[in-house]
């Protein structure tokens, strides 16, 4: 039997395909301006991957942002829900999970079964986003997949001052033309996000142990800084992409709405 | 006897010279990276149309985001002071006045003698400053001056959902793309921009007069939509808004004059 998540976010849609407990394909697309055709196109290269047709599958649940917009779902769940579903499956210690968007930021708070306790959230303000970091890569003219290995090199991260994207972009230019070193600028970027998801995260309370998921949490500079921001210790995915959890998560999910009807 | 003030702020810096009873002249350029240099620019071109020297003002008033930078004052006042002293002179019966400037917003209330009783500020975040403006503006392809004419002639005006200046550019790219009118966009821009400003307003409790200074103020889209959402009419100046600063500093410094003389 064969069940599938669909998670359609601001940046890129991602698809899972399990067949009996096991995940055997998984795909990642950018997103289109058509939330349906992001989610029909990365669904596609899943089931071309899995060797499937749509037909095979018995249960689809979409999430994300453009969630309501995809054609093949049976039901929809929100992303908090597929987050915390998803890192707990992977992480059966996992009390809490904090995941950073393209769009938004969000700190899930889970009980000792991976249900989700409390969550906090921002959408509102595009600091404390990922696209705080697109907007300075851009800036910078570095690419975002890069600033990770670039904070790297960093010696003396710079205290970055403005909170709001559109002024700490301006803080950014003139730090460039005073001559600061680029990997200084973009380790004090990673330590300025981090200082506001660490906020969010208080919100709901710490807990042991913590994992990342979404995009940023690939970038390694972002993981050790939110680290430093919050006091402990952050456990990576295991060998598994971040950036799919919430795909995984309601692909769960699908499985749990099977198995119920059964 | 001569007194000057000047206003150098983050996106344009003014100069007032005032003698006891009129403005002389004023003076308005865009800022540079230098404050000193900006305030020496605007302070010469003032004093040309004065027909003066720097040597015949007998005090000047430095305010604004650079004022600590100027060379030739004799003292800096904060801005909050300097917009109050410049809004009370011109309009007596001011008790609310809106400020909004290149990269914050402020909201003062004055007393009947004109004495600041309450202020509160926004430089945190960039929407319901004039940075959100700017950003829409250029964004549009206009100059700044034109989305306040421009909103006159919106038929249907768009809504944007999201406050956060970056958020509302990704929403305006989509209208742009679907081709609204740009009419509608710089109504819904101008809407968006007095919707912030007004829960400012509204904080520091609004009491008649109101009236607005700073650049922003010359838009009259925003003006409009201001007076809809604070339901009282917003009273106009007699003088370009954005020289209020730097006249309440010229008002600031005559008062000094004239009391270093009394004693």
């Amino acid at each position: 039997m064969y069940v599938a998540g669909c998670d359609v976010g601001s940046l890129s849609a991602k698809a899972i395909i399990m067949r009996d407990g096991e995940v055997i394909a998984s795909q990642v697309i950018f997103s289109k301006p058509d939330p349906a055709e992001s989610a029909s196109e990365v669904m596609g290269l899943a089931l071309a991957q899995a060797g499937i047709r749509q037909a095979d599958i018995s249960y689809c649940v979409g999430t994300g942002y453009g969630r309501s917009s995809i054609p093949f779902a049976q039901s929809v769940e929100s992303e908090i829900t597929c987050h915390g579903k998803g890192a707990a499956w992977i992480m059966p210690e996992v009390h809490l999970v904090i995941d950073i968007g393209g769009q938004d930021a969000k700190a899930i708070r889970l009980d000792d079964n991976g249900n989700v306790v409390r969550f906090a959230y921002n959408d509102r303000c595009a600091s404390g986003t990922g696209r705080f970091l697109e907007v300075m890569a851009a800036a910078l003219g570095v690419e975002i997949q890069d600033m990770g290995a670039i904070s790297n090199q960093a010696k003396n991260p710079v205290a970055i001052s403005n909170q709001c994207v559109v002024f700490a972009e301006t803080e950014i230019i003139s730090l460039i033309n005073a001559g600061k070193d680029k990997a200084d600028i973009v380790s004090g970027l990673h330590r300025s996000l981090a200082h506001r998801v660490a906020a969010l995260a208080n919100g709901v309370e710490l807990a042991h142990e913590v994992t990342m998921t979404g995009g940023v949490a690939k970038n390694l500079g972002m993981f050790t800084a939110l680290e430093q921001a919050l006091g402990l210790k952050i456990t990576p995915m295991q060998k598994t992409d971040p950036q799919i959890i919430g795909a995984l998560g309601a692909a769960l999910l699908a499985r749990q709405a099977v198995s119920k009807a059964a | 006897m001569i007194a000057a003030g000047c206003d150098v702020g983050s996106l344009t810096t003014k100069a007032v010279i005032f003698n006891n009873t009129r403005i002389i002249s004023h003076a308005l350029i865009r800022s540079s990276f230098d404050p000193a240099k900006s305030a020496g620019e605007v302070m010469a071109m003032a004093l040309e149309g004065a027909k003066l020297k720097m040597d015949d003002i007998g005090f000047c008033v430095g305010t604004g985001y650079g004022r600590e930078r100027i060379p030739f004052v004799h003292s800096s006042v904060s801005e909050i002071a300097c917009h109050a002293k410049g809004a009370h002179y011109l309009l007596p019966s001011v008790r609310t006045i809106i400020d909004i400037g290149g990269q914050d917003c402020k909201a003062t209330r004055l007393d009947a003698k004109g004495n600041i009783v309450k202020f509160m500020t926004n430089d945190k975040c960039a929407s319901g400053t004039g940075r959100f403006l700017e950003v829409m503006a250029k964004l549009l392809g206009l100059e700044l001056h034109e989305l306040g004419e421009l909103s006159a002639q919106s038929r249907q005006p768009i809504t944007l959902a999201a406050t956060c200046t970056a958020w509302a550019q990704a929403e305006v790219i989509v209208h742009l793309n679907t081709n609204t009118p740009k009419a509608d966009l710089a109504a819904g821009i101008n809407e968006a921009m007095a919707a912030r400003v007004a829960i400012l307003a509204k904080a520091v409790g609004l009491e008649k007069d109101v009236c607005m200074t700073g650049g922003v103020a010359k838009n009259i889209g925003v003006l409009q939509a201001m007076e809809k959402h604070l339901n009282v009419p917003i009273r106009r100046l007699r003088v370009d808004p954005q020289i209020i600063g730097a006249l309440g500093a010229a008002v600031i410094a005559k008062e000094k004059m004239e009391a270093r003389q009394c004693m």
